[in-house]
């Protein structure tokens, strides 16, 4: 990764959008199409950099003794996170909006669903420290 | 770079799209709309086939990347 690289990443987002104006007078489908795959490259290209920080983070985490279950839960909620907000803008882009949001929503439903685990253990903690 | 690929592809399917607004608008002059209508549907799908193609190997991608194996 050099600090070249965004400088192709901000010329390929002018072309496509420089595309997407072209093609949107003809046929709006295809303007839209460039932007999905406009997105879905730019993303592509950054998974590589999440992953060696993610890499990074799990050998801190080995390091400190933290539990490995805890890792994967805040990873799969990091994950959750990326990929509704990638969907919901590209919905959201297409003029419904209704159903971005329902995306963001079902995004936060599922992380709050995979902390379950963590937050009771959190609260047995707490309700551990308290004298009874 | 492996990027150089995929660039390309977003310049196929603009071409694609301005090609077949032109075939559209050809077709309809000579008062041929159905064949209008299917040229525009079989562009859309062939173009939606390379969009499906990078956002599945994006899903993969994260997939391994964010431990969602299970």
């Amino acid at each position: 990764m050099t600090a070249i690289d965004i400088l192709q990443i901000v010329g390929l987002g002018l072309i496509a959008t420089f595309l997407v104006i072209v093609v949107k007078e003809q046929k709006p489908v295809f303007a839209f199409t460039i932007t999905v795959f406009t997105g879905a490259l730019i993303f592509l290209y950054l998974i590589g950099e999440i992953q060696h920080i993610i890499q990074m983070l799990e050998s801190l985490a080995s390091k400190a003794n933290v539990e490995i279950v805890y890792v994967e839960t805040v990873l799969k909620i990091i994950g959750i996170a990326y990929i509704a907000e990638f969907g919901a803008q590209i919905v959201r882009d297409a003029g419904q909006g209704a159903i971005a949001s329902k995306i963001e929503l079902a995004g936060k439903l599922l992380i709050l669903a995979m902390a379950i685990p963590i937050l009771t253990l959190i609260i047995e903690t707490v309700l551990k420290l308290l004298p009874s | 770079m492996e990027m150089n690929h995929d660039v390309n592809t977003i310049f196929q399917i603009a071409g694609i799209g301005i090609i077949v607004a032109m075939l559209h608008t050809i077709l309809k002059q000579m008062g041929k709309e159905e064949y209008a209508h299917w040229v525009t549907l079989i562009g859309f799908i062939v173009v939606l086939y390379m969009v499906i193609t990078i956002i599945d190997d994006l899903f993969q991608k994260i997939r391994g990347v964010f431990l969602f194996q299970g």
